[in-house]
């Protein structure tokens, strides 16, 4: 739990390879992948108590990623950590895999199906209070989308788990600012995101979600309050990577040409921004 | 060609009382908001509450229509279209977005396949099926003049046929072949089509029923295909529970009638998610693969 954060940089740079990869032939939802790549990277580098042999065990900690369409964040990790086959990517959006737009269980390391909004939260009350009527030692982490946060059921969810006392649970919010194609401030605000979560009786920080540095002072200490159920709102960039899609309302789902995704990869190197012609405001 | 969206805003400008609501998916109406202004309602991502002010808004004598992901709509939506639409029986148009096979890689969570059996049993519901955006925008008047509430499947892929005139209750039949009667809705028409063509080549009578409107059932076409024909087959991207399947044989057995009958439908399971194509393929929903079901049925019968 103690890799450096050179080497958190060189892997989520290769965990964004694989989701610029993955935005090709039928496409991926590439700005809201490469928002919580960071997330997701230190999770499993310097949180999570799971590794490719104990993601079956009774006492790993769960990872639900209750926003879904950034699966091509978890899958690059996956891959890289050796979790996952690297050649089942290439079966995305076959009928040969279950490689889709959203998690399937038939990968390892993916916990449970997602894609319909504010179901995860849910399902994290139900591991959290299996874990403590087995007095076990999981966590259960949620990630959720800002936009996400629209739907009810994640504040009747966050009522029940500070009245059942789940300090086993922590939420992360992929706080990228946007909803598919809207800035969420613009349509339904949010703010100020971490005295709602409080005022829900969670104990709830703010954080720059792409600081491996500030990630670790974050998750250093779990639960952050004991009794309650933690939330880090983790401030990111939506397309975070790619200067030519960050902060795009039009670049949430892509479909690119090959040499445009080639132009990706040069561009996330350090190239210069890709010249970018699919159409990809697709609200989906 | 007259798309959905310009269809919708010369409806809403004619009539003050069509108020646009979605729970942020805004694909069918991009232009909306600048044009319709306050009549342009995004709830964000909360279907629930949507369709609950869709019931206010009918409830002061609006009509609303409502957009979003077909599964949310219908499914997370369900109790309180059921519960706020439906018992009060107002008119709020619902519009289902990429529903059947047509949410192609998103995965089970975004399959509407169980929609026109959830929609239909909600009293007064009408159900519309269109399989093609002209077809869509021939509806879209009929749907919103009547004092029911309504379930539109919504699809605005480019038409393959000219469509005979629009009117609610009423199926479209082409050819009068007496081997079998394909019977099917939405944007499988332009699959089922091929079939038929592949079919008369072998020397089958073929003839194609577009329902349009599932409910109400166009009992007449359904009653006269079951008599003509050797074959009845029902082809829908939809669970074989409670869809077109489901309908007919209500209708038949209520007209006490019997027929030699092919569903051709998702049973028990969802759909393998992938490009679309990949998806009629594997799921034997292609031309060449519907005929070959058909062809082996036909022989199979005639072995008995």
């Amino acid at each position: 739990m103690s890799t450096s954060h050179a080497e958190l940089e060189g892997l989520a740079l290769r965990v964004r390879e694989h989701v610029i990869r993955l935005a090709t032939d039928g496409g991926c939802f590439i700005g809201a992948s490469l928002s919580c790549t960071d997330l997701i990277v230190h999770l499993y580098r310097q949180v999570l108590r799971v590794t490719p042999a104990t993601v079956r065990d009774p006492n790993r900690d769960y990872l639900l990623l209750s926003k879904g369409h950034d699966v091509p964040a978890l899958y690059g990790t996956l891959v890289e950590l050796g979790f996952m086959a690297r050649e089942r990517l290439s079966l995305h959006l076959s009928t040969e895999d279950s490689i889709y737009w959203h998690p399937n269980r038939a990968v390892p390391g993916v916990e449970f199906h997602s894609g319909s909004l504010g179901h995860l939260l849910s399902v994290g009350i139900g591991l959290a209070l299996d874990t403590k009527l087995r007095q076990a030692e999981n966590r259960v982490f949620v990630l959720l989308g800002d936009g996400e946060l629209d739907e009810g059921t994640i504040w009747e969810g966050l009522l029940v788990a500070a009245a059942k006392g789940l300090d086993n649970l922590v939420c992360i919010v992929d706080r990228n600012e946007f909803q598919a194609n809207i800035r969420t401030e613009e349509l339904t605000p949010l703010e100020p995101l971490v005295a709602k979560f409080e005022a829900f009786g969670a104990k709830a920080i703010r954080v720059d979600g792409h600081s491996f540095a500030a990630l670790d002072a974050a998750f250093a200490t779990l639960p952050l309050a004991p009794g309650r159920p933690s939330v880090i709102v983790a401030d990111t960039v939506r397309g975070r990577g790619l200067p030519s899609i960050e902060r795009r309302a039009d670049r949430w789902f892509a479909n690119f040409s090959r040499d445009e995704i080639e132009a990706l990869l040069a561009e996330l190197h350090g190239a210069a921004q890709a010249t970018l012609h699919s159409e990809t405001l697709v609200v989906r | 060609m007259k798309t959905y969206e310009e269809t919708l805003y010369e409806l809403a400008l004619a009539d003050e009382r069509i108020v646009v609501l979605t729970a942020e998916n805004r694909a069918a109406i991009r232009g909306m908001p600048e044009k319709l202004g306050a009549r342009f309602i995004d709830v964000g991502i909360a279907e629930q509450t949507m369709i609950g002010a869709a019931a206010g808004l009918a409830l002061a004598g609006r009509i609303p229509v409502c957009h979003s992901l077909a599964t949310f709509l219908t499914l997370r939506a369900f109790e309180f279209v059921r519960t706020d639409v439906g018992i009060a029986r107002l008119p709020v148009k619902l519009v289902g977005g990429v529903p059947g096979f047509l949410s192609d890689g998103n995965g089970p969570t975004h399959q509407a396949i169980e929609d026109i059996s959830l929609m239909r049993g909600v009293p007064n519901m009408q159900v519309f099926c269109p399989a093609d955006q002209v077809e869509l925008v021939d509806m879209l008047p009929a749907i919103l003049k009547s004092p029911d509430p309504a379930y539109v499947r919504y699809n605005a892929s480019k038409p393959i046929v000219e469509h005979a005139p629009f009117s609610i209750g009423q199926a479209e039949i082409f050819g009068d072949g007496t081997d079998v009667a394909l019977l099917t809705f939405g944007f499988l028409l332009e699959h089922v089509e091929r079939a038929a063509e592949l079919l008369e080549a072998r020397g089958v009578g073929v003839r194609l029923v577009n329902l349009r409107t599932l409910k109400p059932i166009d009992e007449r076409a359904v009653v006269r295909a079951a008599r003509d024909v050797r074959l009845l087959v029902t082809i829908e991207d939809h669970f074989r529970t409670g869809g077109l399947y489901s309908i007919v044989a209500e209708t038949l057995l209520a007209q006490r009638l019997t027929a030699k009958t092919l569903p051709i439908a998702l049973e028990e399971r969802w759909f393998r998610p992938a490009t679309l194509p990949r998806v009629l393929e594997h799921e034997g929903f292609t031309g060449e693969k519907l005929a070959a079901r058909v062809l082996w049925a036909l022989e199979e019968q005639a072995r008995r």
